[in-house]
Order: structure tokens, then sequence, then C-alpha cells
């Protein structure tokens, strides 16, 4: 790992020159603020506590193309599969890193649906005030990812304005010839009861190593409804390490869906801030998993203001030599009287090789508050199978619809019809049956 | 439609049934009684084909063939419905959907096109009507919150929706109340026809006041030690299983 870290180091030197005028801002000053916290922690290894389970020695022993290039013969018919919708979203589509303008629908109408670069020309108060703040600067990854952060998406929405189309954030790596490392870099913020709903997606179109070290900071204001999905069904040559930071005031409803369906390493870290009275979080996932795949789901939400709310329910699947991790952290602050905070994991084992490491961790340091967790871990219920096959239902389909109906209750929020379908497509594609009905 | 003979099967070991025979013909309703532990349940599970159990003797077949070595769904797809004592309850699939599989499923099974959804609905009208069920039934989640007697009810509907060849209702009665009794009975008797058969596992004679046996089957401790006619379900009413008990052991 020494040995790509030192082409990290080095590659800094090379990027900041490509800066020129970008070098002489404030948010440069935090890339080199971070680099030195990169320099000095490196990248984590299982001695780490919160890497314990997850050894990335296997993925950073390799080499890896830092400075992509960029791709410009793909067509939408070629990637239309990743998407939800030709025309009824937003998009803002990366290959290699890059900006694909021809594959994009952006906007600057009422709100900004654009890149992190056009960003940091034409936002540089927004940038200045919201990127890095929200972020968790001391973590390895992020102070990697903000070290090389130039590109991304950018989401603002104003004060009382409402984005009435989701929107698309895809990340394509065309790694056919090299093993590729990416780190996209995004910026949601919301103002004062204003909303949008995002579907994000990192997706490897080639048969080599690919590594994408994602961070994203969301920044919800009074009242403020932000919906965000992540898809996650990459190669099994892909792996993604993904921070996500969300800082939510006064009455603001965060909601982040984790759907991990595939992928060599699937690493989801997600902290939530509940600052002011009335923030309610909501955390689902659904990981269906087999082969040789591992996700690790690492959650904490901080309870920091009395009167909030979050509500914590991840559902795994895993089949074959597959891996979960999953580990909840519910931190309760001294003043944060009447929290509300429920966690649950559930996990089905369908192999006796598939495993599971689930930890839920409740710091509590009010005394009035309400916080339930609890985690399973079993297999499917013979009763049930049975019962379904005298009705006629296949083993196989039998099956799958009892893992359809282990998931359902983390899908059950889901507002966007078409994600639904092609959820429901994806869910059953990965149990490999066909099932004529909806949920 | 069905021949067991001479039936041995054990589970982990303890032998549960100890030499079935028992033989139904089309049109037949067979009562099946005795006190709890004989092996009523056990019975109907290893003809639906339950893999729990061993079986270490005997055959089964039905509708002319050996299904010893069928899947319970391909049992299922040959007309062989099971009415369970406990329905399993299954979040996120809806009454409509979950039968719409099983039907289409079935058809499938036996090399049939699936059936047309605007055919489909009208039939589940049709029966919903006859079993005095609402219709917001169709969208709840299958057998989730239902109280013991809604679970009955649906057991029956779909058993009226896949029309199978022999039905084997286990302990449908337990958990109704004389209404829903009533109702489910009216149920099952507008099924039975000439080429269809049941075979109804009960504790209590009362459900054959409604639905009414051509024979009545004792079971103890694995062995049928008594059949005779609807009377005999009377006669046990009255009597009690003591009586045969002894006179099985002498």
């Amino acid at each position: 790992m020494d040995m790509f870290k030192d082409k990290l180091l080095s590659s800094f030197i090379v990027f900041e020159n490509q800066l020129n005028g970008g070098k002489n801002t404030p948010f440069h000053q935090q890339r080199r603020k971070a680099i030195d916290v990169f320099e000095e922690k490196g990248f984590p290894t299982v001695k780490n506590e919160e890497w314990k389970y997850t050894n990335l020695k296997p993925i950073f022993n390799k080499d890896y193309n830092v400075f992509l290039s960029s791709e410009e013969s793909l067509e939408f018919r070629d990637v239309r599969r990743f998407f939800l919708s030709e025309s009824d979203t937003y998009k803002i589509v990366f290959i290699n890193g890059f900006f694909a303008s021809w594959l994009s629908s952006t906007t600057h109408q009422n709100y900004d649906v654009c890149t992190f670069s056009a960003a940091l020309e034409r936002h540089r108060d927004i940038i200045d005030k919201y990127a890095g703040s929200i972020g968790r600067n001391e973590d390895n990854f992020t102070a990697l990812n903000t070290s090389f952060a130039r590109e991304g998406a950018f989401i603002h929405v104003p004060d009382g304005r409402a984005v009435e189309k989701p929107i698309e954030i895809i990340f394509l790596t065309t790694n056919n010839e090299n093993n590729t490392f990416s780190q996209p870099r995004n910026l949601v913020v919301v103002g004062r009861n204003a909303s949008c709903c995002v579907v994000e997606r990192h997706q490897s179109l080639g048969e080599q190593a690919s590594v994408s070290n994602s961070v994203t900071e969301i920044f919800a204001d009074e009242g403020a409804q932000v919906t965000y999905h992540k898809i996650q069904n990459d190669g099994e040559n892909a792996s993604l390490i993904d921070s996500t930071t969300v800082k939510q005031k006064k009455d603001s409803t965060v909601t982040i869906h984790t759907f991990s369906f595939g992928g060599k390493v699937t690493r989801n870290n997600l902290e939530f801030d509940l600052e002011e009275p009335g923030a309610t979080a909501n955390l689902y996932g659904i990981s269906i998993l087999n082969n040789r795949q591992l996700v690790d789901n690492h959650t904490v939400v901080n309870h920091i203001a009395p009167h909030c709310q979050s509500n914590e329910l991840y559902k795994g699947i895993y089949d074959d030599n597959a891996r979960g991790v999953f580990n909840g952290k519910v931190h309760v602050y001294p003043h944060a009287q009447k929290t509300n905070a429920f966690q649950e994991n559930n996990n089905l084992l369908l192999a006796d090789t598939a495993s599971v490491d689930t930890k839920p961790q409740l710091e509590i340091y009010a005394d009035d508050v309400k916080c339930s967790h609890g985690c399973t871990i079993g297999q499917l219920d013979e009763d049930a199978l049975f019962y379904l096959r005298q009705r006629g239902i296949p083993f196989k389909e039998a099956q799958a619809l009892l893992m359809f109906a282990f998931t359902t209750d983390a899908l059950q929020n889901l507002g966007i019809p078409e994600l639904k379908n092609k959820l429901n497509r994806l869910i059953a594609r990965k149990l490999s049956v066909s099932l004529d009905f909806d949920l | 439609m069905l021949k067991i003979k001479n039936l041995h099967a054990s589970i982990d070991g303890n032998d549960i049934l100890r030499g079935i025979n028992l033989e139904v013909k089309p049109g037949e309703v067979h009562a099946i009684m005795g006190p709890n532990g004989s092996g009523k349940s056990t019975l109907s599970a290893v003809i639906a084909g339950r893999e729990d159990y061993e079986i270490t003797e005997g055959s089964i077949e039905f509708a002319g063939e050996d299904i010893m070595e069928l899947s319970p769904e391909e049992r299922s797809h040959m007309g062989l419905f099971l009415s369970f004592q406990y329905p399993v309850e299954i979040p996120g699939v809806s009454v409509t959907n979950f039968l719409k599989t099983a039907i289409n499923e079935s058809r499938k099974g036996r090399g049939q096109e699936p059936m047309p959804a605007k055919d489909m609905l009208k039939k589940m009208r049709e029966v919903m009507a006859v079993l005095e069920m609402d219709k917001s039934f169709m969208s709840r989640s299958i057998n989730e919150g239902f109280s013991g007697g809604e679970k009955k009810r649906n057991e029956i509907f779909q058993m009226a929706m896949l029309e199978p060849k022999l039905a084997i209702l286990d302990e449908t009665d337990s958990g109704l109340d004389i209404d829903a009794l009533r109702i489910v009975s009216n149920g099952v008797n507008k099924l039975r026809s000439e080429k269809n058969a049941f075979i109804v596992i009960t504790h209590y004679q009362r459900l054959l006041d409604y639905i009414v046996p051509d024979f009545v089957h004792v079971l103890h401790k694995g062995k049928i030690i008594k059949s005779g006619g609807k009377e005999l379900a009377l006669e046990l009413e009255s009597k009690g299983y003591d009586w045969l008990k002894q006179e099985a052991t002498v």
C-alpha cells in the first residue's frame, strides 16, 4: 500500500501544477491541509478498529492510473441501462472523472444542477462556505479525496425551491486497459424549505480493476427535504469507498437509501449531524451479494440537538463467499433530550460460506431518550418455503419471493416509480429469477 | 385418486407414522380424527411433500402416479392442496400477486398458458363473494396481521382459486368462530364434485356437522385404528378416544 501512497503524494505535486489560478483559492488551502493529513495517515489497515473487518491490502497493493484520460466515444444508448430515464431527469455524468456534457442535462434556472468544477468558478461563496465544512477531514479517505477534489456533482437549491425532477449523478469508468483510481467530489446544499431527490451511481465499464474514492457532503437547511439514493451494482473488479456526510438544521428531513448489489469491496461511510431540534434522518440499506463480494456499511448518527429522530434499517442477503459488515453508531449528546433513535440490521445467509459481522454501538449521554437497536442473522424460514412450494411456486422462485419479502420494509419509502421498477428488476436479476409481480 | 400403503415416516429418528393405509376416490370426503400427537399433521405434511420427514416404508400414489420422489411444487401442480393449520405470513407480497404467481406457476408446471388477468380477477371476485371476504383483502400482504379466522378463510380462498383434485384441510376449524366455520364450510361444500376429493383433518366433530364426510378414520400413535361412516364421528364425540385406544392395545 505504501507504493501507491507514494505515487499519490507525488501525483499531488503534478495535480497542483495543473491548477494554475485555482491555487490561490481558499479551497486549495483545504487541499494542502488534506494532503498532509493523508501523508501522515496513509491507508487504514485492519489494525484500525474502523477497518477491522475490511482488509484493503488486496486492493491498494496494486497500481492504479491516477490521471485518467477522457473518453468521448460513448453514446447514450451504450449506457442507457444505467439511467432511470432518458428525458425525465436532470443528469450529471462523468466518464473517467471528466464531465460528459453530451450525456448530461444540467440547469442553472431556479437552482443549480451542475459540476463541482463549474461551481468552483461561479459559486465560490457556496464552495467556501460548505465544501469541506461537513465532511470528516481527519478521515484517511476524505483527506485523500479533498487533496485532489476538482470534479463531481454540485447541487444548490435556494430557499423555498423544489427540484421537480430526480437528479441522476453517474460516474462511468472505462477501465479496459489499465487499473483506474478516481475521486469524485459532490456537494449538495439545500436551502430553507427547499427539496431535491438524487440518484447516484458508480459504474465501471471495463474488466480491469477500478477504485473510486467518493466524497459527498450534504447540507440541509431548516425545513429542507433531501432524498438520496445510491445504487451500487458494479463489476467484480470494481471497488468503491464512499464517504457521505450530512449536516441537518431545524425540522429538516434527509433520507439516504443505499442499495449494494455488486462490487469487489464496497465501503459506505455515512454520517449525520443532527444539529437543531426537529431534524429527521432516515438511513435505509439493502445489500444483496454473492461470489466474493464484500459490503461494509459504517454509519454514525450524531444526535447533537434535542427532539431529533433517526431511523435506520439495513437488510442484507449474502450467498456464496460474500461478506457483510454493519457497524452502526448512534451518539446522543448530553443535551439531546427527547431523542428518538431506532436502528435495526437484519441478515440472511444463504450459504455456510457467507458471513456477516454486525455491531451496533450506542453512546448515550442524555437521560430522556428512546433508543432501540437490534440485529438478526438467519436463514430463510423453512415453513414459509414449504408453504409457497405447496402453492405451486417452485423452490427458486419461492426463495426469491421470500427474499423480496425480507427486503420490502427497507424499500417502502421509495418515491420514484421508475427507481422502484428498476430496483425490482435488479433484485430479480440478482436473485436470478423472473417474477411477474411488483412490490 | 390417493392410495397410501403401509406408510411409515419418522423425523429425527422418531417414528411418527407406523403403517398408514388409506384410499381416497374421486367424489369422496374423508375425515381423519384423533387425539393430539397421533400423527395427523405429519400425515398431511408427508402427503404434500415436506422434506423434513423420512419415509422409511410404504408408498403414496396420487392420480395414478408414485409421488414419493416429487417436490412439493410438483405435487401441487398435479392438483394436491394442503390448507395449513398455521398459514405463514409473508410481508410485502399481496394476496393478489401471490395468487397470480401461484396460479401461473402451476399452469406453467402443467404446460398451460398463464391465466388472463381479466379471468383471474373475475374468478377472485366470485370466490370472495362466496367466502364473504372484503375487497380490501386482495391488496393486503399474505396473512400479515390476519386474525386466525382470516388466515383460514384465505387458505380456502386459495384452494378455490387453485381448484385442486385433492384438498387436505389440516385443522381448518381451529381458531374459527361459529360464523366463520359456517362460511368456510359453505365454501368447501360448493367446491365438492364428483371429480375432486377432500381429506378433512380435525380434532373435533363440530366441523363434520358442516362438511359431512363419507368416511371417518381414527388415527392413534401413527396408525388408523378404526374406520367407519360419519356416525363414527358422533360416537367419538360422546365417548371420547379412550375406548378406541384400549381396543387398539388389546
